[in-house]
């Protein structure tokens, strides 16, 4: 039997928000306790539009924590992300949306 | 006219003990393979105390199976005296009857059934103890009556040559013979000289050449592979918060993924920072393969080792100032010297945990395993009995604020005790937690207290992914516990601190983010490593470190 992927949808949005810097990024693997990112300039009116693949259950909480304080760490805006996620950690997460973005800083 | 009082007792008993043993042994004190189980039924009693020698690298196999072949109605009750039980005929023996009750540092992989057996009623634990503590016992009030130990060889008179892997032998046989106990060697080889004399043939009543080689573990071997962009990513801020902070020269590095990829960044991210000669010059570790790269590239002046690590012995030998070499040109490892090194003369021990509270205290016990520390709480933890200074002792005395509430204006240093976890460990479970799962352990498995693997009052620095926290620079255990909170990531106890809190603990340095600590994060992956996988490593040697099969997977 195969498990199911969950989808989870956020939205953000940071106090005075950047506009996203570039047009598309895309950073990381699909590997086994990691997981790919893709971010595109959109515009939401300032909003972060997130969605998660992830075959982990229970942790939209966590990843909405995760997602919402790398949106106000950064004041990113008007962007989607969309992350393909392999049994990331928390950690993991963090770690690659940070690198992500250092990538085009 | 009072009877006059007899002062030979043991004595007595050792040769009444010894007859028993005489028809089997020849030439010297050579036992034969077959008879040894014989041998044991005729020099041990029931209720003795018993070693079996064994920590978590070599163990006295042979000896442990010959023992579980006894006859039950002659060998009962025994109590079992040694640092280790990770063999299931360690267990089998209380299964069978033979042994009854335990005193050890360390179970492994038997941890389960240890704290399974506790509750069924077979085994009788006594303590649970740290390597240095056990030994200490073996001269006070815990002294074997029989030990069963190993070595690579011995000679009809009794030499033993335990070489790389001397380890335990030289603290359990002294202990043992001394009180006129008696003293069994399981010998990979009978030869007519030894190739050094690691236990002198006096101390050792019998030898006996086992079928095979006595079982050794790959305990420290850490495949540079399994090392995440997390892991380096950490590495670089305990380089740069606690190494470079402190100038840490002295240490202990414990077994985990985490300080193996701190010695692969020293090559690389410290030398960067020009820290060659001005950290981790001398060590108390055992030979860790991925400490290859830094030795080669001349980090390293000393390092003095608990025990051997297989695949390990050819590259120590051809590494004679750097490692302890006898003068036969093999290394000789010393597990309680170097327990005592690691807990007097080290500056800093850092290692990693399952779980640390919202107090700070670390275990690495779960519900239903009583697992031991072995020698970990010994360097983790603050040497009070230390007075000789360096530079990284006395900056943490320094900066160690309620020392002043007991001592008044008298200046001491302190040990640097570091623990270094991701927020969330293996299959998401939060390094983080309310109440340690060793409370519940200290329930199921009826000891009288939970097992901690380092207390709070010693613990100084915590690096998570989030950040390091400065615990000894907090005022208080409400200022220690919010600065805990602060580096605990999306785990409960880090979603529960206060913004403000952390902010103001940061103005102060008492956390350090990967920010504050200026660490450039795209930096952080697996390219900083001085060594990517096992092949590289044997290469970094010049083909002398030969790993052992399960790690060849080049």
């Amino acid at each position: 039997m195969r498990k199911q992927l969950n989808e989870l949808n956020f939205e953000f949005r940071a106090d005075a928000p950047k506009d996203f810097p570039s047009e598309f990024l895309h950073y990381g693997v699909v590997g086994s306790g990691d997981m790919e990112i893709i971010m595109e300039k959109k515009p939401l009116g300032g909003a972060v539009r997130v969605k998660v693949l992830t075959p982990v259950s229970g942790f939209s909480e966590v990843w909405r924590r995760v997602l919402g304080r790398f949106v106000n760490d950064t004041r990113i805006g008007n962007a989607s992300i969309e992350i393909n996620d392999c049994n990331a950690t928390p950690v993991v997460g963090s770690l690659r949306l940070r690198q992500a973005l250092s990538e085009i800083e | 006219m009072s009877e006059t009082k007899r002062w030979d007792l043991r004595k007595t008993d050792y040769l009444e003990r010894m007859s028993g043993a005489a028809p089997y042994i020849r030439n010297g004190k050579v036992v034969a393979a077959q008879d040894v189980t014989k041998v044991l039924e005729a020099v041990i009693r029931p209720f003795d105390r018993v070693n079996i020698e064994g920590n978590n690298q070599k163990q006295a196999d042979f000896l442990a199976e010959a023992l579980s072949k006894c006859d039950v109605k002659r060998i009962h009750d025994l109590h079992m005296v040694q640092s280790a039980v990770p063999l299931a005929v360690h267990l089998d023996l209380f299964e069978l009857g033979i042994a009854r009750k335990l005193d050890f540092a360390f179970g492994g992989p038997m941890a389960g059934r240890v704290a399974q057996f506790i509750n069924e009623g077979k085994l009788e634990l006594g303590a649970i103890h740290t390597y240095l503590e056990l030994f200490a016992r073996y001269f006070i009030d815990l002294t074997p009556r029989v030990a069963l130990v190993c070595a690579y060889e011995g000679d009809a008179s009794g030499n033993l040559y335990t070489g790389f892997n001397t380890e335990d032998t030289p603290a359990i046989t002294e202990a043992t013979k001394f009180r006129q106990g008696i003293v069994i060697a399981q010998v990979n080889r009978l030869v007519d000289k030894v190739s050094r004399v690691d236990i002198p043939g006096e101390w050792v009543d019998m030898v006996v050449e086992s079928p095979g080689p006595f079982f050794l573990e790959p305990l420290f071997t850490r495949d540079p592979a399994h090392i995440t962009d997390t892991q380096v990513l950490m590495a670089m801020m305990a380089v740069k918060g606690i190494y470079q902070a402190y100038g840490v020269k002295s240490l202990n590095h414990g077994i985990g993924f985490n300080t193996a990829a701190i010695e692969l960044i020293l090559p690389t991210y410290g030398e960067e920072l020009g820290l060659k000669g001005k950290i981790c010059t001398e060590w108390a570790l055992n030979p860790h393969p991925t400490l290859i790269p830094a030795i080669e590239t001349g980090w390293v002046r000393t390092i003095h080792c608990f025990g051997g690590e297989l695949g390990m012995q050819r590259y120590c030998e051809a590494r004679g100032d750097i490692f302890f070499l006898g003068p036969d040109g093999t290394m000789r490892s010393n597990r309680a010297f170097s327990q005592t090194a690691g807990h007097y003369a080290v500056d800093m021990f850092i290692g990693g945990t399952l779980q640390i509270d919202k107090y700070g205290n670390s275990s690495t016990a779960t519900a239903n395993r009583v697992a031991g520390f072995g020698g970990a709480p010994n360097m983790g933890c603050d040497a009070k009995g230390r007075r000789h200074c360096t530079e990284a002792w006395l900056k943490c005395g320094e900066e160690f604020v309620s020392q002043g509430e007991y001592l008044g204006d008298m200046p001491r240093g302190k040990r640097l005790v570091v623990q270094m976890v991701e927020t969330f460990g293996e299959k998401m479970a939060p390094a983080f937690v309310d109440k340690l799962d060793a409370w519940r352990l200290a329930k199921n498995a009826n000891l009288r207290l939970p097992p901690v693997m380092i207390y709070a009052d010693d613990l100084t620095h915590i690096v998570t992914e989030e950040g390091i926290a400065y615990l000894h620079k907090c005022r208080g255990l409400e200022e220690r516990m919010a600065a805990i909170r602060g580096v605990a990531g999306f785990t409960e106890v880090g979603l529960s601190a206060k913004q403000e809190e952390t902010d103001a603990l940061r103005k102060k340095g008492i956390i350090r983010t990967v920010e504050d600590l200026g660490i450039d994060v795209s930096r952080a992956n697996r390219s900083l490593l001085a060594a990517r996988n096992m092949y590289e490593l044997v290469e970094w040697s010049g083909g002398l470190y030969d790993p052992p099969a399960r790690f060849r997977n080049w």
